[in-house]
């Protein structure tokens, strides 16, 4: 992939991101902060399936712009072809299990499995 | 470290009229020393002296091995760059009088290997610069007898001209952050000229050239700290070049 268009898409996902992060805080705000982090509470998140699915997409969107800014902040560290394939590779292999993770909690909670 | 005090005769006679500096040279050879030492020797100068002609002269009075590169004495050559007082300039475009200060230290530029004292390598900015085909690309370049040179109006002049103002001296590259960390990194000299053709209405080479510097190592790297438009001795701003062709790759501008 063209660095341009992991680029556009490391500010499309910043930019998505904070619109989305912006609207779970909104949400967190509409009961108290110590009373959203409840264990019921949590779980009813979860099981409301547009904010499930607003969560998997913040998931996604964190773990794509981060682990391309890892990516790049250890490119600039050093430099070398086996050592930039390892850093690319690597940091695609650690989102792509990230988001696995995440969406496993967030689908086994949704499905009553938790 | 060598103490040198005192000029020569035939300077006092001239000199009544001037001050004196600690001209502190960082002295360097990678053949058979591990690390850099200070020179220091006290120097005349008048309010319109340079650093290059403080440098010259220590080497013309005191130490003749002292390295330094320079050639146009004009600011044209872009051949004496160096670290001046902490930044990098070019030393006969730097009059010690506009330093405000009794200590003057020159050191070779950083992100350059060094050949010896202040004089670099500039193999890595010049195959970056022409990595980037710094020229007009045309599949018409040869003229037909009919026909006239490529025109321009003072618009179209105006989206470049002050790029082709760079002498390639270096001085950019050298106070570029990115570039003291990554070795691949293209460079603001290079993206700075890479913009100036790119912006060239009769220039052809744009979809080749944006290839070019679209790399894990090339235009996406500048963090924008602007430093290379700080220190530039000809007015570029390679940091607005570099914002202006990612417009180009960001599909803003065409």
């Amino acid at each position: 992939m063209r660095e341009s268009t992991i680029m556009k898409i490391h500010y499309g996902t910043a930019l998505a991101a904070v619109a989305l992060v912006a609207v779970h805080i909104l949400m967190r705000l509409t009961q108290g902060f110590a009373e959203s982090l409840e264990y019921e509470s949590v779980i009813a998140n979860y099981k409301f399936i547009p904010y499930a699915a607003m969560l998997e997409l913040i998931l996604i969107l964190l773990a794509v712009h981060g682990f391309n800014g890892l990516r790049v902040i250890l490119l600039e560290l050093k430099q070398g072809r086996t050592y930039e394939k390892a850093v690319s590779y690597g940091c695609l292999a650690a989102m792509i299990a990230l988001i696995a993770y995440g969406s496993r909690t967030i689908i086994m909670t949704n499905m009553g499995i938790v | 470290m060598a103490q040198v005090s005192g000029i020569a005769d035939e300077q006092i006679s001239t000199t009544l009229s001037s001050h004196t500096i600690l001209l502190r040279i960082s002295r360097f050879n990678p053949e058979h020393d591990d690390s850099s030492q200070f020179m220091e020797f006290t120097v005349t100068y008048e309010r319109w002296t340079t650093v290059l002609e403080a440098i010259l002269d220590v080497k013309k009075h005191f130490d003749h091995s002292v390295a330094v590169r320079y050639s146009c004495r004009q600011a044209t050559c872009g051949s004496c760059g160096m670290i001046i007082n902490g930044k990098p300039r070019l030393a006969c475009f730097t009059k010690i009088s506009e330093l405000n200060s009794n200590v003057v230290t020159v050191e070779p530029m950083n992100n350059f290997p060094i050949i010896r004292d202040l004089a670099v390598k500039f193999e890595r900015l010049f195959d970056t610069h022409q990595k980037i085909k710094p020229y007009l690309i045309r599949d018409d370049s040869e003229l037909e007898s009919d026909e006239r040179e490529f025109l321009q109006s003072p618009e179209e002049v105006e989206q470049y001209i002050q790029f082709a103002n760079c002498i390639k001296c270096g001085l950019c590259n050298s106070a570029c952050p990115t570039m003291a960390t990554d070795s691949s990194f293209v460079g603001p000299q290079a993206l700075a000229q890479a913009y100036r053709y790119v912006a060239d209405s009769r220039d052809k080479g744009k979809d080749s050239r944006l290839k070019i510097i679209d790399d894990s190592h090339g235009i996406w790297r500048c963090h924008f700290a602007g430093s290379c438009s700080q220190v530039c001795p000809k007015g570029v701003d390679p940091a607005m070049g570099i914002q202006l062709l990612r417009g180009y790759l960001l599909g803003f501008r065409s």
